[in-house]
């Protein structure tokens, strides 16, 4: 039984379908308050993960003729409270309204554990309750906001500085003989982004961690609301600039959903190409850091130089050695001749030959196997548990990859072969990434040999995805290098942006750093988040 | 063993030849900057990165610089994990309103005389983000800035210019 079969024939739910959700293959169905967590409970037997959870304020809607499809007795508006389920090659939202007086609606925290965090930011940014959730700490908002500010509400200027308030945040505390607690953060020793993390240890192991994130914050989501689509891309292209490629192009899938525009093959295809060279490019620099977490600078001195190559042909090619903005709503900006289609084919033979021989030397050195193999172990049940995505999930037994599982072309027909490992370590994190390059590789050069003519970018096609019309909503999820990035957009009255929910994949799997460093040594905890590399960033928003 | 071996005589010191012309371009700012810091840093200027709020795109850019073909230790910069060694910090932005407070710190933390350049569009006037709730601008609204390095993110050769124009 499919997901939508099952919410559809749930005893007990009435579940009505949403008719402006897009694309049709992504249905949204609206259930009562009262049954939002009977919903979760059928998803969760059904066996699927909790994508996503975000509100939206719905508030100016009420004045409003009805949209096409929603029952009487639904209405009432007032906050949206969406949750994302998926199972497969299927997705499926669940969708119920809170009104404003009384801003509450059943938590899904104990069925799915992500939902912790999800709930705890939707408290924190746009004030709607979560009943029966454990830990209402506020998250992302630091503690020295002020009471009433809930900057995802439509009455909150989000022009204004906020005013600094006293408070206080509680972290989980230990105690007992010989427990001392190490704060780290938010600025960190490396070149690297901001974060707080609170160590419990005894000794040099670790009895817990507990993250802190928000710091990087910068009103993103809330950002969106104020600029038109066109300049939205260029901002999803910030969310987290190590995935610029992978995030503007989620964005514009789901801005094409909305607006049932299809770019030509062509498009499509050289979308894929620079998504297969950011992957490329993100796992070398990330291979060599991890091996140099481990005290082995050789291998980062040996990829940084293959890193830097890659990053080369792509300002030569593509005009940004990240290629930032180089994707648009209905097109791409940049188009390649055969003169660049020769260099990277080129530029491919030279990478693989000179990465085998590193790769060779990574998996002979023992002193490094030594620190990577049974360290910062994420077991595939608490993989499973926690609904991680992207080689994370993959290096602990999940076979999850929405460039198979929700594909676009060309990865119809050039269908990636995913690496699964089940140990689950840093080892397995790093052997994920090194066989995902050898594919990537593999793909590109299938790109390349058999790229559909045509045009790049029609004024037609850019014009029409940029309208959308009022009142609709648009869903779409790409695989980024470290998994799968989700937009939901949402149009209003005037068909501009009233909402865009972003989920990097980094929001879920932070949550399974606190799980893998159990049982470790403090001097791993470095290696250990190096094998994840999770954006602050693109969590913090 | 003999592989690292191998793998390090056939590699050889990649710094040197590089494409014509960044090539030309790295090896001018950097004796330029090698007689700037071995006069007036005693051969080693030493840098602090904090991140304020950026996407982490200028972070990846400053982590170039330290690779084997910008090799900035060649001109005697290095990086350090304490504000407290350091002669310099390298700032992205924009400032977040959460990092506000660790920013002054970290500033407040720094030896006199110290240098700040702001490295980004967003670390030189807030970028994309603008200026609101959460994001307050460009780094100069917090801190004192010297030098500000545009781009987004600026190339490994811009941020080495900056830092250049910075102690000249």
């Amino acid at each position: 039984m499919t997901l939508r079969e099952t919410i559809i024939s749930a005893p007990g739910i009435d579940a009505s379908p949403d008719e402006n959700q897009c694309p049709s293959n992504v249905p949204a169905y609206i259930v009562s308050r009262e049954q939002f967590r009977d919903a979760a409970r059928m998803m969760k037997t059904a066996d699927a993960r909790l994508v996503a959870e975000w509100a939206t304020d719905e508030s100016h809607y009420s004045s409003l003729p009805l949209p096409s499809g929603e029952r009487e007795g639904v209405r009432g508006r007032g906050f949206g409270i969406y949750a994302c389920y998926a199972r497969d090659n299927e997705y499926l939202i669940v969708k119920t309204y809170t009104p404003i007086e009384d801003p509450t609606f059943p938590s899904i925290t104990k069925k799915f554990a992500p939902a912790h965090r999800f709930e705890r930011q939707m408290n924190s940014l746009m004030g709607v309750i979560p009943t029966g959730h454990p830990d209402l700490r506020p998250w992302i908002r630091h503690e020295d906001w002020p009471e009433d500010a809930y900057p995802l509400r439509k009455s909150f200027d989000a022009s204004k500085p906020m005013q600094r308030v006293k408070g206080e945040y509680n972290f989980i505390k230990a105690e007992g003989e010989g427990v001392y607690e190490i704060p780290v953060g938010p600025v960190h020793a490396g070149i690297i982004e901001p974060g707080h993390f609170r160590f419990q240890a005894v000794g040099e192991d670790i009895l817990n961690l507990e993250e802190r994130l928000g710091y990087v914050h910068k009103g993103i989501e809330k950002r969106f609301e104020s600029l038109s689509w066109t300049e939205g891309v260029k901002l999803a292209g910030r969310v987290s600039g190590d995935s610029t490629v992978a995030h503007s192009l989620c964005y514009c899938r789901a801005l094409e959903a909305m607006t049932g525009c299809n770019p030509p093959e062509r498009v499509l295809w050289l979308r894929a190409l620079m998504l297969e060279r950011e992957r490329i490019a993100n796992h070398l620099g990330d291979i060599g850091a991890i091996a140099n977490d481990a005290a082995f600078a050789f291998l980062l001195y040996q990829f940084s130089r293959l890193r830097e190559m890659l990053l080369r042909i792509n300002l030569k090619l593509f005009g940004h050695r990240f290629m930032m903005d180089r994707i648009i709503p209905g097109g791409v900006i940049i188009d390649i001749n055969s003169d660049g289609k020769n260099e990277i084919l080129a530029e491919m033979n030279w990478l693989l030959k000179e990465f085998e021989r590193l790769v060779v030397i990574y998996d002979e050195n023992p002193s490094l196997e030594d620190r990577v193999r049974d360290t910062g172990i994420l077991k595939p049940e608490t993989a499973k548990e926690l609904c991680v995505v992207g080689f994370t999930a993959r290096a602990s037994g999940r076979n999850l990859d929405c460039r198979i599982q929700n594909p676009f072309p060309p990865y119809d027909k050039i269908i990636p072969k995913v690496p699964v490992l089940n140990s689950g370590d840093v080892h397995a994190r790093a052997w994920v990434r090194i066989e995902e390059t050898r594919e990537s590789i593999r793909i590109i050069r299938e790109i390349l040999n058999n790229l559909p003519d045509g045009q790049i970018a029609e004024p037609d096609l850019k014009s029409q995805a940029s309208c959308p019309q009022p009142h609709r909503a648009g869903f779409a999820v790409v695989e980024g290098w470290r998994g799968e990035i989700v937009y939901w957009l949402q149009s209003d009255a005037k068909g501009e942006i009233n909402r865009c929910m972003v989920r990097d994949p980094s929001s879920v799997n932070w949550l399974a750093l606190e799980q893998a460093i159990h049982g470790n040594i403090v001097p791993d905890f470095p290696l250990c988040n190096k094998s994840f590399n999770q954006s602050y960033s693109g969590h913090d928003l | 063993m003999l592989r690292i071996l191998h793998q390090i005589f056939r590699t050889g010191i990649v710094t040197e030849p590089l494409p014509a012309e960044t090539g030309a371009a790295i090896q001018e700012i950097g004796a330029k900057l090698e007689d700037v810091i071995r006069r007036r840093f005693r051969r080693s200027l030493t840098i602090r990165a904090v991140d304020a709020g950026s996407c982490n795109g200028c972070e990846l850019e400053i982590h170039a610089i330290n690779n084997p073909i910008y090799n900035c230790e060649r001109f005697g910069i290095h990086f350090t994990a304490s504000p407290r060694f350091a002669d310099m910090l390298l700032v992205t932005g924009p400032v977040s309103r959460n990092m506000e407070i660790a920013l002054r710190r970290t500033y407040n933390a720094t030896p006199n005389p110290k240098l700040v350049v702001a490295v980004g569009d967003c670390g030189c006037n807030g970028g994309i983000f603008g200026e609101g709730y959460a994001s307050l601008g460009g780094v100069d609204k917090i801190i004192p800035v010297n030098i500000k390095i545009q781009g987004c993110p600026p190339t490994p050769v811009a941020i080495l210019q900056g830092i250049l124009k910075a102690i000249l």
